[in-house]
């Protein structure tokens, strides 16, 4: 749904939900235990190294006969002494600071290389984008440990040059990523307007594109440092470090020979290199928890949510027990109707604890045979109502009021709700590719959605399923029965999908402007099928739409929203053509008609 | 198509041939390598006068919004010849596009995608500013938003704290920066609601009473073409079937296929959709 929204949604229970800036995902992250937990060990980690060469007690290679295997707490050895007897804190310290250094290295190494490649891939395309593929699979395929033990034999303890190879290995990660998200941004409008407008590739890369890949790059950094701290651990751990330097991984070696008889010596590094580790780990996922967010609405706590429907259920509830008190005369033909929708709210909490309605009381009636539209602008709650018939709102949306099916009451009783859908209320969606599943072919979805909520064969519904989809007007049901949706048009699987929704045999169709994603000669034909389906089966339908021509098209009863609320309902010729409500007035006055100068001076 | 369409290849127009509009000539864009090559646009001419709109009508897949990217320098040109005030801009290098993009400019369709979300309003109009060495630009910027009935303060805010039509506005505000004599719409309305479309056409035409800029207006409702174009040009699979003055083509089509397009846009009467309904049913059965 796109275009003009209201400045606030409808009305609120409560606060209004402060507007989000783009600047809080430090905001995010520093709200978050984890991250912030994370981050303070990781500084103080970093402090702790730092301050080596002016807080640690010892030179790192400072031996002292009385400190062999000393155990913690031993006097002016607090971490206790190594098996030469140097004390263990001093040569953490320094450890530290040459550990954090290579990892540095290899971050370095790892982005200068990946993020231009990746870039220049991502965004030239062709054959620069084939050659550094090329490169960074041949790189990715060269197994990192032995082809650092084959450079130690080259050069001996280097730990820059050993650490920044390891870098170049680890690059083809930001290769990868920094060109899917560079192949998605490129095709953005945006990219398009700036060469519009004459930018060079620099700038476009500059301004644009580097924006869009920092956060993602900012992520992977985390986990490659904390590969990066295990890697370099392991390295010298395997004895190819300089063991004149203390490292974590050179300690680790070395209280690892001494074992049996100093076992403490091995849990300082190892738990250092372990939780430095797990803290970047963590910090990664926390990050990418703060940068990524997606339109996702917070969870608020439960009581606050039973509060928030509590008041929604009363308010409908007072409504409906008002409006019964005044029982209004077009209420009386009530009685007969397949669906019958009152006082229908729907409320989506924020996280201030407030809600914003996004529907406030719609009443709706759909008599079996009857085509109702539901009309309005994007964020009148049309889709929203319709889909509080279906039970196919967000988890997060709170619900009230009634809505009669059949003697039940769908909202009061999920349950039957659940045993409605796809049986007896169907529905057919806006967009017909994203409603199938590339994965599986036509057939097999609609054969798995049949036999989904009819006790059928395979056989049986393949049978009755070709059948259907020749009525609905495919002109080779067993050909398209074996083709996947990318190999169909969209009118084709705007057909399919109505097949399967038919299948079922339904009472009532939920249609969420079912013709709105394709072209107009296409539009009409769908809609000519949808009309003789209900003239075949009787079917009741609520066709959700923004067009007015597709309802004087199909509809027999027409209401039309507006920020929650119905503003005018009835019967279509009168709606369409003595619009009482200025809403509906200015609706119709903005629709286009442009009729063709021998239908106009036909009748 | 033996049909009576005088000239249907052709969109040239009362302004056509002079050296101070657009002059398109069997244009060809075509995707691909040999093989898998596809072309989407099969010789497309057309012409634009100052200050006119030529409507460009046409199903997805007909190559209108190709046409557009062409003219853009974003589409592969394999064939014709693009002029623009006298000058072959057919297939000019990125470099020497830069210069051109003072004179051509585009508003997309999808107002949401068309701005970088990391950017205020303001950085998003200096950039054309800046790139063409314009000093004052801040001062542009605020004349610009006042042309497009936007707030003074909207310069400081990000696109994401604007609706889909004020979104559309600053996207025309970028694009009459550098005051282009050519601007091209591509479906800017077809994202909007009815009532936000019917205020950014508006904003549409009294800027092209300002300015004197000319349209390509590319849309696939005939309804919205119809209430900006001066002519209009019906593409169908890459081709131009029928071109004329806006009234003819809207309400008098002449080819079968436009009539068909005509007839399936609904009219929001009951009695006479349902008549329009009938005669489409008809020319369908006579096997147009």
């Amino acid at each position: 749904m796109t275009a003009e929204l209201p400045a606030a949604p409808g009305d609120t229970v409560g606060r209004p939900a402060a507007p989000r800036g783009r600047r809080d995902w430090v905001g995010r992250l520093l709200r978050n235990p984890m991250a912030v937990a994370c981050m303070v060990f990781l500084l103080a980690t970093v402090l702790f190294g730092l301050a080596g060469p002016w807080l640690a007690p010892h030179p790192p290679g400072a031996t002292q006969l009385d400190a062999v295997n000393a155990r913690p707490f031993t006097p002016g050895h607090l971490l206790g002494g190594d098996g030469s007897g140097r004390d263990i804190l001093s040569r953490l310290m320094w450890g530290t600071q040459r550990t954090l250094f290579a990892c540095v290295i290899i971050l370095c190494s790892a982005v200068i290389v990946g993020v231009p490649a990746g870039l220049v891939a991502g965004y030239r395309g062709g054959a620069a984008d084939s050659l550094i593929n090329w490169v960074s699979d041949l790189v990715m395929t060269l197994p990192g440990i032995v082809l650092l033990i084959a450079l130690y034999t080259l050069t001996g303890p280097n730990l820059v040059l050993a650490m920044a190879v390891f870098g170049v290995l680890v690059a083809p990660s930001y290769v990868r990523l920094v060109r899917g998200v560079v192949l998605g941004v490129r095709s953005e409008l945006y990219v398009d307007a700036a060469k519009a407008v004459g930018l060079s590739d620099a700038r476009i890369i500059g301004r644009h594109i580097l924006w869009a890949v920092r956060a993602p790059v900012i992520i992977q950094s985390s986990f490659v440092l904390g590969a990066g701290i295990a890697i370099q651990a392991a390295v010298d751990f395997l004895g190819l470090g300089d063991p004149s330097k203390a490292s974590w991984g050179v300690m680790l070696q070395e209280s690892f020979a001494n074992i049996y008889t100093n076992g403490w010596s091995v849990v300082w590094p190892a738990t250092l290199i372990t939780w430095t580790s797990l803290a970047l780990v963590l910090l990664g996922n926390a990050l990418r928890d703060a940068l990524q967010v997606g339109a996702s609405r917070h969870t608020l706590p439960r009581r606050a949510r039973q509060r928030l429907a509590a008041l929604l259920a009363e308010k409908a509830g007072a409504e409906l027990a008002e409006e019964a008190a005044t029982e209004r005369p077009e209420r009386a033909a009530a009685g007969e109707a397949l669906l019958s929708v009152r006082g229908v709210r729907v409320a989506y909490p924020s996280t201030d604890g407030s809600a914003a309605e996004v529907v406030q009381g719609v009443d709706l009636d759909v008599r079996k045979g009857e085509i109702r539209g539901l009309v309005g602008e994007s964020g009148s709650g049309k889709t929203q109502t319709a889909c509080s018939v279906l039970g196919l709102l967000s988890p997060q949306a709170l619900v009230g009021g009634s809505v009669v099916f059949d003697g039940e009451d769908l909202i009061a009783d999920p349950a039957a709700q659940a045993r409605a859908r796809g049986r007896r209320i169907a529905y057919i969606p806006q967009e017909p590719m994203t409603n199938l599943d590339p994965c599986f072919t036509v057939g097999a979805q609609l054969v798995y959605g049949l036999r989904a909520v009819r006790r059928l064969g395979r056989q049986e519904a393949r049978h009755e399923l070709l059948a259907l989809l020749a009525r609905v007007g495919i002109k080779e049901p067993e050909h398209v029965f074996g083709l996947y949706p990318h190999e169909i048009s969209g009118g084709m699987a705007q057909r399919v999908l109505i097949c399967g929704a038919i299948a079922a045999d339904p009472d009532l169709i939920i249609a969420d402007e079912p013709t709105t994603a394709l072209d107009v000669r296409v539009q009409a034909e769908v809609l000519d099928l949808l009309r003789e389906l209900r003239d075949e089966r009787g079917l009741g339908m609520i066709l959700v739409t923004h067009n007015f021509g597709v309802v004087a098209d199909l509809c027999d009863a027409v209401s039309v929203m507006r920020d929650g609320r119905i503003v005018e309902s009835g019967d279509v010729r009168t709606v369409l053509r003595d619009p009482r409500h200025p809403y509906t007035q200015e609706l119709l006055s903005s629709t286009r008609v442009v009729d063709l100068a021998e239908v106009a001076t036909d009748g | 198509m033996a049909e009576t369409v005088s000239d249907h290849t052709t969109a040239t127009g009362p302004g056509a041939v002079s050296d101070s509009g657009l002059q398109v000539t069997d244009l060809r864009v075509a995707y691909g390598r040999r093989r898998g090559r596809v072309e989407v646009v099969k010789g497309v001419s057309l012409a634009i006068a100052p200050g006119e709109t030529l409507g460009m009508v046409g199903e997805s897949g007909s190559g209108k919004t190709t046409i557009g990217r062409a003219l853009l320098g974003l589409a592969p040109v394999a064939g014709g010849t693009i002029t623009f005030r006298g000058q072959d801009i057919t297939s000019l290098p990125r470099s020497r596009r830069r210069a051109l993009a003072r004179d051509i400019q585009v508003v997309f369709q999808d107002p949401y995608s068309s701005l970088n979300p990391s950017m205020t309003i303001e950085d998003i109009l200096v950039e054309p500013l800046r790139v063409a060495g314009v000093a004052d630009g801040r001062t542009r910027v605020r004349e610009l938003l006042e042309q497009v009935g936007l707030p003074d303060d909207a310069g400081e805010r990000y696109p994401n704290e604007f609706s889909g039509g004020q979104r559309q506005r600053i996207a025309i505000a970028r694009a009459l920066a550098l005051r282009p004599g050519l601007i091209i719409c591509d479906e800017p309305t077809s994202a909007l609601d009815l009532t936000t479309q019917a205020k950014v056409l508006g904003l549409l035409r009294r800027i092209q009473r300002e300015t004197g800029a000319a349209y390509l207006f590319i849309s696939h409702d005939l309804g919205v073409v119809r209430e900006v174009s001066d002519r209009i040009a019906v593409l169908r699979e890459g081709a131009i079937v029928e071109t004329g003055d806006s009234e003819q083509v809207s309400l008098r089509p002449a080819h079968p296929y436009t009539r068909r397009l005509q007839l399936a846009t609904p009219v929001p009467d009951p009695d006479v959709q349902a008549r329009r309904r009938q005669r489409r049913r008809e020319l369908m059965e006579a096997g147009a």
